[in-house]
């Protein structure tokens, strides 16, 4: 056939990776305190305890803290921990992208200073990428890095950077200062650092989303010195390197298992024996989870034969966002509520929650919009 | 289950055959009532129809998963051929020790709500009850039904030139669907089925053929598609160039992936000896292939304009079998109202152990 099709080859997990569930599980139920729902909550002590059992950086050498378990065995443990809703989110961008990208982009300084630190749960990292005027169009930046003496003096600022207030360091995505004529190449100069949050210069400003919770901040960065150990990769290879921390971002499973607690919700609902229409929709949902667990399940393995699956990853993305609005609409057509966030019902709360969380779903990490744009692109027809 | 090399070759192997043999001229001699005999003739000489019976019944112990696999292969060149119906006759006709032919065969019921009903004649059998829109019945050598015994359910073969004649109907792919009333029909070859061999197996198998076929349908639609706007030039550049149109053949492709790996998750299931989790993963794979098509449909079409709504141009041929297909051994309401009844029957607690499969 002419057209490229997109590989979601069956994959069954491997018996190490299933027998890795059991012990994820007992873990979860140690912590059970610590669970909850759709919150991802930033617990130091959690990301410590979960270091501990080397259930972070599970892929990476052992070189740099690592413990060069499967992809399959690291799906394993995502899993399990998004559907009860652990806390993950003091290591959990370390884990997903910046330590992946300190370790193929970094000098081995870098490597053997940070990747340690992020398996073991003491150090946070956040995302360096969006500003006021560069949203989906990421190449658009504004801060510029100039060279120095000994490094870069940085100036600018990011917006929507989720966890930044608890973060230690950013993966800063800029480009150096440059004349009009060499900006005319859109990804000329782009260039990624390891900014140390805690460096002169650096403010942090919290921005309150509409459910009234601090996530996002905006970062501004004054004549930041950046020492020239910090410099993440080449300048000028930033683009790549940025491509690259988007792929692992896109190819985790946690773009539709947020919202797990709040499907069982509805199973207990509708009870032993729902009525026709109840089971129909209730159906659908599972059928829709079921599937998209088999194609991430797939992605794990293709991640575990080193190929890169970045148009499978869109799919998956674009498809588990789908999925987790759907839910809300769907809970509502079959059992009633008012949405009230603290309510003491758990369901009023769980579909105030998801009803107010799912446009941020298919907006952040990519919009739907450009997803598809890399899939078509992916298609050949761009 | 990763893709085996020998599952690699044989689908290549298929490719190339339907490519050669199932083309659209075919296909539609076969919409006009013409059996497909060439082409019939051609993959059975595969031995693929029959493939999965024991190497002592005349097969080579292939992989259901193998034979699934071929289906979609068979369900994107629309073969107008009764291949899933003969390999799941071969298979009951053979777990239950009875004569089967090297000829097409069909299988039934293929209705949730069909019961047949076997009594005692002396040495031989009656059959009482209606058998509805059999798949190619009255081109079938041979007619495997599974019935209800007096000791339970059991196979009956019946000689398709020896049938009651058939009130011929047609899917709205102009594949035969035909109805065959027993009225105390006499049946000579009857016997009892082994465990595992049952018509709530044989629907969720020919539930799971349906959706494989399908997943096979959307690729060729898709492939039209993707083909069709990279060709078609409208204000002076191939509309694949706007974006409109990419995002919808971006979404046509996510929802052919959702098929082909809803499919595969049905396909997983088989030959694990646990017939629980084959029913709700196929239950699953046809609620979520069913779903996926409906969508892929109206894109697909959406993409092509006037032309793909043409006889002369193939689309068609995918998106009839497609809308054929999905209401065909149970529609994806009726599996999803399956899954919905069984976690809820089993608890919340259970849904996600269940479907990590523990």
């Amino acid at each position: 056939m002419a057209t490229p099709m997109f590989r979601f080859d069956p994959v069954e997990l491997p018996p190490e990776a299933i027998a890795l569930r059991g012990e994820v599980r007992a873990f979860i139920q140690e912590h059970k305190d610590s669970m909850g729902f759709s919150r991802g909550e930033h617990d130091r002590e959690f990301s410590r305890a979960m270091g501990k059992k080397g259930w972070i950086g599970m892929t990476w050498p052992k070189q740099y803290g690592g413990h060069e378990r499967s992809s399959f065995e690291r799906y394993v443990v995502i899993e399990e921990m998004l559907v009860a809703g652990a806390p993950l989110s003091a290591h959990y961008t370390g884990d997903r992208q910046s330590g992946p990208n300190i370790l193929r982009f970094g000098t081995e300084e870098q490597k053997a200073f940070f990747c340690p630190k992020i398996a073991a749960g003491e150090l946070t990292f956040c995302i360096g990428m969006s500003e006021p005027n560069s949203g989906s169009d990421v190449a658009g930046t504004r801060t510029r890095a100039v060279k120095v003496d000994g490094g870069y003096r940085i100036n600018g600022s990011k917006l929507w950077t989720s966890n930044a207030h608890n973060s230690d360091y950013a993966i800063l995505f800029c480009k150096m200062a440059m004349t009009e004529d060499e900006a005319k190449d859109r990804h000329a100069g782009a260039t990624q650092f390891l900014l140390d949050l805690k460096t002169p210069g650096v403010e942090i400003r919290p921005v309150i989303n509409l459910l009234g919770e601090h996530h996002f901040n905006e970062i501004f960065m004054t004549d930041v010195f950046v020492p020239d150990r910090l410099l993440l990769g080449k300048e000028g290879n930033g683009w790549n390197q940025l491509t690259s921390e988007l792929s692992f971002e896109r190819s985790a499973p946690d773009r539709f298992l947020v919202l797990f607690q709040m499907l069982q919700q509805m199973l207990r609902m509708a009870g032993p024996n729902p009525d026709k229409a109840t089971a129909v929709a209730l159906g659908k949902l599972i059928a829709q989870l079921a599937t998209l667990r088999s194609m991430s399940v797939s992605i794990a393995g293709m991640l575990a034969e080193g190929l890169q699956p970045n148009n499978e990853s869109a799919v998956v993305k674009d498809l588990g966002t789908r999925y987790e609005q759907d839910i809300p609409v769907v809970a509502r057509q079959l059992f009633w509520a008012e949405p009230e966030l603290e309510a003491i019902d758990l369901y009023a709360s769980m579909i105030a929650r998801s009803t107010m969380n799912a446009p941020r779903l298919s907006i952040q990490g990519g919009t739907r919009e450009i997803l598809r744009g890399i899939i078509a692109r992916g298609l050949g027809l761009r | 289950m990763a893709i085996r090399e020998e599952t690699r070759m044989l689908l290549e192997s298929m490719g190339r055959l339907f490519e050669d043999l199932c083309t659209k001229q075919v296909v539609d001699a076969a919409e006009t009532g013409v059996f497909a005999a060439e082409l019939w003739q051609a993959v059975s000489e595969t031995g693929l129809p029959l493939a999965a019976l024991p190497e002592s019944a005349g097969g080579a112990d292939a992989e259901w998963s193998d034979l699934y696999a071929a289906l979609r292969v068979a369900g994107r060149y629309a073969a107008p051929i009764p291949l899933a119906e003969t390999m799941l006759a071969g298979w009951i006709a053979s777990s239950a020790g009875l004569d089967i032919v090297d000829g097409p065969m069909t299988v039934g019921p293929v209705r949730a709500s069909d019961r047949l009903s076997l009594t005692r004649d002396g040495n031989g059998w009656r059959l009482h009850g209606t058998a509805s829109r059999l798949p190619y019945a009255s081109n079938a050598e041979k007619i495997v039904l599974i019935v209800d015994g007096p000791d339970g359910e059991m196979a009956v073969a019946i000689d398709g030139a020896a049938a009651p004649a058939p009130q011929s109907g047609k899917n709205i792919a102009n594949e035969s669907r035909d109805t065959l009333v027993f009225d105390n029909f006499p049946v000579a070859d009857a016997a009892p089925l082994p465990p595992g061999v049952s018509r709530s197996a044989l629907y969720r198998r020919g539930a799971l053929a349906r959706a494989t076929m399908m997943s096979g349908a959307l690729e060729r639609a898709m492939d039209l598609a993707v083909g069709y706007a990279q060709e078609r030039v409208q204000f002076g550049r191939p509309i694949s160039k706007f974006q409109a149109v990419q995002q919808n053949l971006a979404v046509l492709s996510e929802q052919t992936a959702v098929a082909v790996a809803a499919a595969n998750l049905g396909i997983q299931s088989l030959g694990q000896g646990d017939a629980e989790r084959e029913e709700f993963q196929i239950a699953i794979a046809k609620t979520r292939v069913g779903e996926a098509a409906t969508l892929a449909c109206e894109l697909a079409h959406q993409v092509h304009g006037a032309i793909g709504f043409t006889k002369e141009y193939a689309l068609q041929l995918a998106t009839r079998r497609l809308w054929s297909w999905r209401e065909e051994f149970g529609s994806d309401p009726e599996w999803a109202a399956k899954v919905g009844a069984y976690f809820c029957a089993k608890g919340a607690d259970r849904l996600w152990p269940i479907l990590t499969g523990d």
